[in-house]
């Protein structure tokens, strides 16, 4: 079985602070990590590695220092790490990322899964992995908590998984190749291991430039990016709520007269 | 302070420190409590490939030694002293397998310990023999194509959770120290069976038992080396493990110092963090600088080991002696300065002190350390 698995490169939030003069986001000091969604995603395609045999390729777009990224995957049991890295790419929306690596993932070759995760704790939008499902052409399952069944010989290969709802979950069936988006319920990510490691060390990152790619040069990084960003600014916080206290009656009185001077 | 590892040896240093940061700390206490065995630790340390880093690449390991051995060791024990002991103490029952062992039974009984499938222990101790290992009673008695193995060890690490056992046991008790001899033992074998588990100071999480031989039959291809040589195996055995011990000080010592410091950045009296007391400080400064005198003792110890040196007793000793004295110490300053809430139990720090114990009693007491110090640096001058 051969998967590939998107991964971004992102801040680590946990840590983040933004600078109230230019409400962008405080980088330094600040640790990059492998997005954790996404964490999920690569421990996901390591365990169907582990089953089924085949290869799991981790493909990421950024800048050259998600290459570190890139590493730790390997050190997790990956395979083979991708660098998809142009200055041509800088400023794409999720539809230009999801375009770039859709074409960058026809390049690598045959595949039978993609594996992303839910979302970026960045930007939280959950797009890119839908995104090159549509630029593909293949069906997506998105939100997968549990993967319940694989078929990969004969005439009609398919994958079943549990896709998580708010009210519980829905199993879907669908053909292979198709992409996956995954939640935090599905596994719980391996430590890395000391020969992960040493590969990690010493293994090629294979680069892919614009110029390796049969793109249009129009669709790619800012001019390609349908979505632009207007205004970011922080939401002012929260004032405090106001306590009523005395019996229950009183206090129901005293909140309607309040609602009534809040709402005009 | 930088000593020079090796990328290799910076890996399982952050591997072990990840393991015992994100996965023993959070259960330490709760392991402590209980008494549990951390299987699953070994597991997460199994799937790491941290079980045979210092095993040879030809019997599945990843081909480090001593020093490596001495990295994970400390990491580990800065999170619990006694999770780490399942690890450390199958290194102390599988080296003499390294050292003495025939190519077959390397093959047979190192790559299962390499791969974290199976746990070792060293079984020496005897009741009437504790520092004065020549008195052990155990006998092997040779029949035919077997030895036939009758008495008790007591107080032994991981036992009754480790599947291959070595034991020294006397071939001859009119010989003395020199009728005795070191066999391979498997967990499950005609005749081996365990005592209790004991209930202890600290260390709780490692298991300690007996192990009773009643005509326990091992085949005679489980001998290690040779009959006599029994206490040349325990020797040469405890000079490699003595840093891994000392190893397991550095940790709890620099574990508790850890704690401490966040401890009294946040505590405040007379209106301020306690940090700003000079008193205090030096206590700290104190600590610190103990720690890493006996972390350099360690290494250095260890990285003559792996030079291949055989003669490591004396600093083997000396690094087992000063580490273990300096994490009692620490561990008692530790609880010194987290005041009265450093005696309670809901506080970690009580543990790091119980831990530490141990350090000076196990593999050759402290004071059979200065004992085997003293007498080298005698015969030093003697044949100067």
């Amino acid at each position: 079985m051969n998967i590939i698995v998107c991964i971004k490169q992102v801040p680590d939030t946990t840590n983040v602070r933004i600078d109230p003069e230019t409400n962008t986001l405080i980088r330094a000091g600040v640790q990059s990590i492998i997005n954790p969604f996404d964490a999920y995603a690569i421990e996901e395609g390591v365990r169907l590695k582990e089953k089924f045999g085949g290869t799991v390729t981790i493909v990421t777009m950024g800048p050259p220092q998600a290459e570190e990224a890139l590493r730790e995957a390997i050190s997790l049991g990956a395979d083979e790490a991708v660098l998809v890295s142009d200055r041509a790419f800088a400023g794409s929306d999720t539809w230009a990322t999801s375009y770039t690596l859709s074409k960058a993932i026809q390049k690598i070759g045959q595949f039978d899964l993609i594996i992303c995760g839910k979302q970026a704790i960045d930007g939280d939008t959950a797009q890119v992995g839908p995104g090159i499902s549509a630029h593909l052409d293949i069906p997506q399952i998105t939100y997968v908590k549990k993967i319940e069944d694989v078929k990969l010989d004969g005439a009609h290969r398919h994958m079943r998984a549990e896709k998580m709802t708010e009210e519980g979950y829905e199993i879907i069936e669908s053909p292979l190749p198709c992409l996956i988006t995954v939640v935090k319920e599905i596994n719980e990510p391996r430590l890395p291991s000391l020969k992960g490691k040493m590969r990690a060390k010493k293994i090629e990152i294979k680069k892919i430039l614009a110029k390796d790619l049969d793109v249009d040069p129009g669709l790619l990084g800012l001019n390609g990016s349908p979505t632009k960003v207007v205004r970011i600014f922080t939401p002012p916080p929260r004032k405090g709520g106001q306590m009523l206290e005395g019996e229950a009656k009183e206090i129901c009185g005293k909140l309607v007269e309040l609602l009534k001077c809040e709402i005009p | 302070m930088d000593y020079l590892l090796t990328e290799e040896q910076v890996m399982i240093r952050d591997l072990a420190r990840q393991i015992a940061q994100e996965k023993i700390k959070p259960l330490a206490a709760k392991y402590d409590a209980e008494g549990i065995f951390p299987w699953d630790i070994i597991k997460i340390m199994s799937d790491s490939d941290l079980c045979g880093i210092y095993i040879e690449e030809k019997y599945g390991g990843t081909g480090g030694g001593a020093m490596e051995l001495v990295l994970a060791t400390e990491e580990l024990s800065r999170a619990c002293g006694g999770i780490s002991l399942a690890f450390a103490a199958t290194a102390l029952g599988t080296y003499p397998i390294i050292l003495f062992g025939t190519d077959e039974q390397k093959k047979k009984y190192l790559p299962d310990i390499a791969k974290g499938k199976k746990l070792a222990a060293f079984g020496l101790t005897e009741a009437g023999a504790g520092s004065d290992a020549g008195a052990i009673a155990t006998t092997a008695e040779k029949k035919g194509d077997y030895y036939i193995l009758n008495g008790t060890k007591q107080w032994i690490t991981n036992g009754g959770e480790a599947e291959t056992y070595t034991v020294v046991a006397s071939v001859d008790r009119s010989k003395g120290a020199r009728g005795a001899a070191a066999f391979i033992v498997e967990k499950g074998m005609k005749g081996f069976e365990f005592g209790k588990k004991e209930d202890k100071m600290g260390i709780r999480a490692s298991a300690t038992r007996e192990l009773v031989f009643t005509d326990c039959k091992i085949p005679k291809e489980n001998l290690l080396g040779k009959e006599g040589m029994g206490f040349i195996v325990a020797m040469k055995t405890f000079d490699q493990s003595r840093p891994g011990v000392a190893a397991q000080a550095v940790g709890i010592a620099q574990g508790a110092l850890d704690l401490t410091i966040e401890y009294m950045k946040q505590r405040k009296q007379f209106g301020k963090s306690i940090t700003s007391f000079q008193g205090l400080q030096f206590m700290l400064a104190d600590m610190a600088t103990e720690i890493e005198a006996s972390r350099a003792l360690v290494y250095a110890c260890a990285r003559m080991l792996d030079s291949g040196n055989p003669k490591v007793g004396k600093e083997s000793a000396m690094a087992k002696l000063f580490a273990s004295d300096t994490a009692m110490k620490v561990t008692t300053d530790c609880v010194q300065l987290f005041g009265g809430y450093g005696y309670m139990r809901d506080y970690p720090i009580e543990k790091f002190m119980r831990d530490a114990k141990i350090t000076q009693i196990y593999e050759g007491t402290n004071q059979i350390q200065r004992g085997i110090i003293a007498n080298h640096v005698i015969k030093e001058s003697v044949s100067k």
